[in-house]
């Protein structure tokens, strides 16, 4: 089983907190894995947020095949940062060789004439240039190549995996203001670094707790939607492609994205004020749809997080907060770790039919679908 | 003793033979006046019988005449099999036995010269329905659990019309953050997704017609349930044109254009729009063949609602066009939406063929967006009449060339954008629900059935040669005929009455499959839900193979 969790603060927060948010959980997880991505960086990558960092785990030989890509494509290095890693006898972990973390600055004819979009679809083509050319042998795992963002996935025990990157000390040099975590490998099918939520796209993130029952439709679907629907090693990535799609491509407000994976029944739609957008949604996008028990936490190129499950509710999250800091969690536990002191009384529980949007001012909007 | 002439024509040769025991006749004469194809028919039997009535042996005989029932000899009033005469008799005294040895084939064409004509269903049955090697075999357990069919809502329903890839809809954001429609789109209808097949008056009797729309009206009205009849070539009645129940009503134009005139008259006092039209280019029964009504069955009332004396009607296998089919079938499809203002989904019908799916892409990939369906029809489809060699030995099978349809969308991202919807031979065991559901997983949004609500109706024929006397007119059930007498055993209201029941069990079967694999919404090309027994058909359809 899943567990996922997520953390957005004004303050930036070390990766210890997720670990001690998911840790607490770790009894509905198996134990086989810890993802995490962080947005809106704080230490070491503070003053780099406008410059695309690359999170990768590789062997020597990807390293040295990935920097050359980035060279050739014009690429300059700007910020490189290894973590420490404690390799102690004993530790459950499959690590790779690798762990990169490096601030590229943009080749010079972008840094002159691109727009922003030219950039965002440069950094994509890229990620998937070196995803592709990494891919044979198992060399590397290329996870996010965007500015502001880094991720972390590693197989093994989710203590273990923090204690192998000193996660469990808290420090003020690797930090973010959003950190989504979840802590399990793919059990189901093989196991992969690439099938384990988080993932990431074009500055979208999305985990996901649950089972896509709709999962052949939607890859059959996605597969032709984008060039960077790509993967599919778990069910859940249908659903950050789906965000990316809906949010990004259609450019569509992002309470519509609830319409597209969970469409009211007809009855329903026969009598909502958006009745002639509603069917058109749920007639284009039938594909899109996801029909079977799930939560989804999402994180926006804005920094701004939202929750939502499955038309029944048959996989619920919790919603903690305090003066600074909200929590989204699988289970109420995990928030209580983290969250102690809070008002337990302004918990949300959030109903089948409603999304829970946290701004970047960590307010919280509940809009029904 | 009489010359043996070997020549004639005897019950042996027929494809069913006459059971009767005379000692248990009553000499009533039911069967003789229910048998609508004059196939038994009285008769006086001379016999002797040898007595002795004195102590000693002392034979003496007696003649008598007895009336007794007998079989025809006749190639043309040759008995079908259905077993009427069983149904009426009081006593058990007679009934029909399917003759293996039978050579009528041969025996028709030998004497008549003539292609054997017949209705119902193809009657070569070599192997075993692709169907029925096909299980739902992904069960949701544990991480996803099954719905419960009694507690969930379930939403079944299916699209009928063109349906625009997102990136085209005609949708923007208003200040407000809402999305508004700057354009009309094309008009879709959500329907039930199992569409009741296009039988026209004409083949049908207009009691059965009406019992048919009556069923719809009723499903539509009492049960909630938005299921959709096609009028099959040959018009609608005039009063139900100019009625609010059009609107359960999709309307066919073949080749022949029969009842068109009538349609388009009426087009002014229409108070709502039909629900569709469906073009019908092919039929999966008798494909590249045009429709056929036999003067037989040209009643008056056909005359009238068709425009057309009593004659055989004949619909060209093709739509004539000054330049090409294509060009013709283009011209209709605009005239069409024109017509409607654009209001009604415009679809076409298509037998199943080798080259289905290279017009499925041509649809698919039109400019104008205009093609509101694919409706594909294979091989095990129903006809009311066909020369048996098309029946028998043209066509295509509906499985796998709906999942290449399918398959052909995918691979083009265009899946869904025109709804596919299939049939041919679906129901055949009297399990549509198991059916329509595998269909739809393999890629269909919905089915259409015309044979199996016939079956619903008391029809008597089956895939063994039973029956199928549909283009005679002399239907013995009152079904296709139009012949008053016959029609009268047509019992209006039992007939709907079976068929909504049979639509409200088919709705709880397919609820029943769709919660077992966690499903609210149709499972529209989940074949991962599917697993198949048979290797071949596992391959073919890109489906899971067990054993
Ligand atoms: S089985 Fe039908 S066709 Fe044959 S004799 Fe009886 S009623 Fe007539
Ligand atoms: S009973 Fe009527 S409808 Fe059925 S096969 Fe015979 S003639 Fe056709």
């Amino acid at each position: 089983m899943c567990r996922i969790g997520a953390i957005k603060s004004l303050n930036y927060t070390h990766p210890s907190q997720a670990l001690l948010l998911m840790q607490s959980q770790q009894k509905g997880h198996d134990n086989s894995g810890f993802a995490m991505i962080m947005h809106d960086l704080g230490g070491i990558f503070e003053s780099y947020k406008h410059l695309p960092t690359l999170s990768m785990a590789c062997t020597d030989e990807g390293l040295k095949l990935a920097e050359d890509i980035l060279h050739a494509a014009g690429f300059q290095r700007v910020m490189q940062w290894v973590p420490e890693t404690n390799p102690q006898p004993g530790l459950d972990i499959i690590a790779m060789p690798n762990y990169v973390f490096e601030t590229f600055d943009y080749p010079k004819a972008y840094k002159r004439s691109a727009d922003q979009k030219e950039k965002e679809e440069l950094l994509l083509d890229i990620r998937l240039q070196l995803r592709a050319a990494l891919e044979k042998d198992e060399q590397g795992f290329v996870y996010s190549f965007w500015p502001d963002v880094v991720t972390l996935k590693e197989i093994g025990d989710p203590r273990d995996i923090g204690t192998y990157f000193n996660l469990w000390e808290a420090d003020d040099r690797f930090t973010a203001k959003v950190i989504t975590a979840q802590c399990r490998q793919n059990t189901n099918y093989d196991i992969v670094r690439y099938a384990a939520h988080p993932f990431f796209l074009q500055g979208y993130t999305a985990l996901a707790n649950g089972e896509n029952t709709f999962y052949l439709k939607n890859v059959e679907f996605q597969s032709k939607l984008h060039r960077g629907y790509i993967g599919f090693e778990s069910d859940s990535q249908c659903f950050l492609y789906s965000l990316h799609y809906v949010h990004r491509e259609l450019n569509w407000p992002l309470s519509y994205f609830k319409h597209v994976i969970t469409p009211l029944p007809f009855q329903d739609i026969e009598r909502h004020s958006d009745r002639e957008q509603l069917l058109a949604i749920r007639q284009s996008l039938a594909h899109l749809e996801i029909n079977g028990p799930n939560t989804i936490i999402g994180v926006l190129p804005d920094n701004s997080m939202f929750t939502c499950c499955d038309a029944k509710k048959l996989r619920p999250v919790v919603i903690g907060r305090s003066e600074d800091t909200v929590v989204i969690s699988s289970e109420v536990c995990g928030i209580n770790e983290i969250l102690p002191d809070r008002n337990w009384e302004t918990d949300i529980y959030p109903n089948e039919r409603e999304v829970v949007a946290i701004s970047n001012d960590l307010e919280v909007q509940r809009w029904k679908q | 003793m009489e010359a043996i002439k070997v020549q004639s024509v005897t019950p042996n040769d027929m494809p069913w033979k006459i059971r009767y025991d005379a000692s248990r006749c009553t000499l009533c004469g039911s069967c003789v006046s229910a048998c609508s194809f004059g196939a038994i028919s009285p008769k006086i039997e001379r016999r002797r019988m040898v007595f002795s009535e004195g102590e000693f042996p002392e034979p003496k005989q007696r003649f008598s005449a007895v009336p007794v029932i007998r079989q025809v000899q006749s190639v043309t009033h040759y008995c079908r099999g259905c077993g009427i005469c069983e149904k009426v008799c009081p006593n058990d005294a007679i009934g029909p036995d399917r003759n293996m040895d039978t050579r009528h084939p041969i025996l028709t064409r030998c004497l008549g010269g003539e292609s054997i004509k017949r209705g119902g269903r193809k009657n070569l049955e070599s192997t075993a329905r692709t169907l029925d090697k096909i299980r739902v075999g992904r069960i949701s357990q544990m991480t996803d659990p099954s719905l419960d069919a009694q507690r969930h809502t379930f939403d079944l329903l299916a699209p009928f019309g063109r349906i625009l890839p997102a990136q085209k809809l005609p949708i923007s954001v208003d200040p407000q953050g809402k999305l508004q429609s700057d354009t009309k789109m094309p008009p879709v209808q959500w329907i039930y997704p199992v569409v009741i097949g296009d039988m026209s008056i004409g083949a049908l009797s207009w009691r059965m017609w009406e019992a048919v729309a009556m069923a719809v009206a009723y499903l539509n009205e009492q049960c909630g349930m938005p299921v959709r009849m096609c009028s099959g070539e040959g018009g609608v009645p005039s009063r139900l044109l100019r009625s609010r129940y059009l609107k359960y009503m999709i309307l066919q134009i073949a080749s022949g254009h029969f009842g068109w005139n009538r349609i388009v008259k009426a087009m002014p006092d229409m108070v709502e729009d039909p629900a569709g039209v469906l073009i019908k280019i092919g039929q999966g029964a008798k494909p590249g063949d045009g429709g056929l009504l036999q003067a037989g069955k040209v009643a008056d009332h056909i005359q009238a609602i068709r425009g057309v004396p009593k004659a055989d009607l004949l619909s060209p296998p093709n739509h004539q066009g000054l330049y090409s089919i294509e060009e013709s079938v283009q011209k209709m499809f605009l005239s069409f939406n024109a017509a409607f203002k654009f209001r009604v989904p415009v679809a076409i019908k298509v037998a199943a063929s080798a080259t289905s799916v290279s017009v499925f892409n041509n649809l698919v990939r039109d400019p104008y967006n205009i093609v509101g369906g694919f409706f594909l029809d294979g091989i095990d489809g129903g006809t009311g009449a066909a020369h048996e060699v098309s029946l028998d030995h043209t066509g295509h099978p509906i499985v796998s060339k709906l999942r290449d349809c399918y398959m052909a969308a995918v691979a083009q991202g265009r899946q869904g954008q025109i709804p596919l919807w299939a049939a041919g031979g679906l129901g055949k065991t009297g399990d549509l629900a198991a059916d329509a559901f595998k269909m739809m997983a393999l890629g269909a949004n919905g089915v259409f059935t015309g044979k199996l609500i016939l079956q619903m109706a008391g029809c008597v024929g089956n895939d063994m040669g039973r029956c199928n006397a549909c283009n005679t007119g002399k239907c013995p059930v009152g079904i296709t005929t139009q012949e008053p007498q016959l029609v009268h055993r047509l019992d209006v209201d039992r007939v709907a009455q079976n068929i909504v029941n049979y639509y409200l069990a088919m709705d709880t079967e397919l609820k029943k499959l769709m919660a077992p694999i966690g499903n609210s919404s149709l499972p529209v090309g989940r074949s991962d839900a599917l697993v198949a027994t048979d290797r071949g058909v596992a391959e073919k359809l890109q489906i899971q193979y067990v054993c």
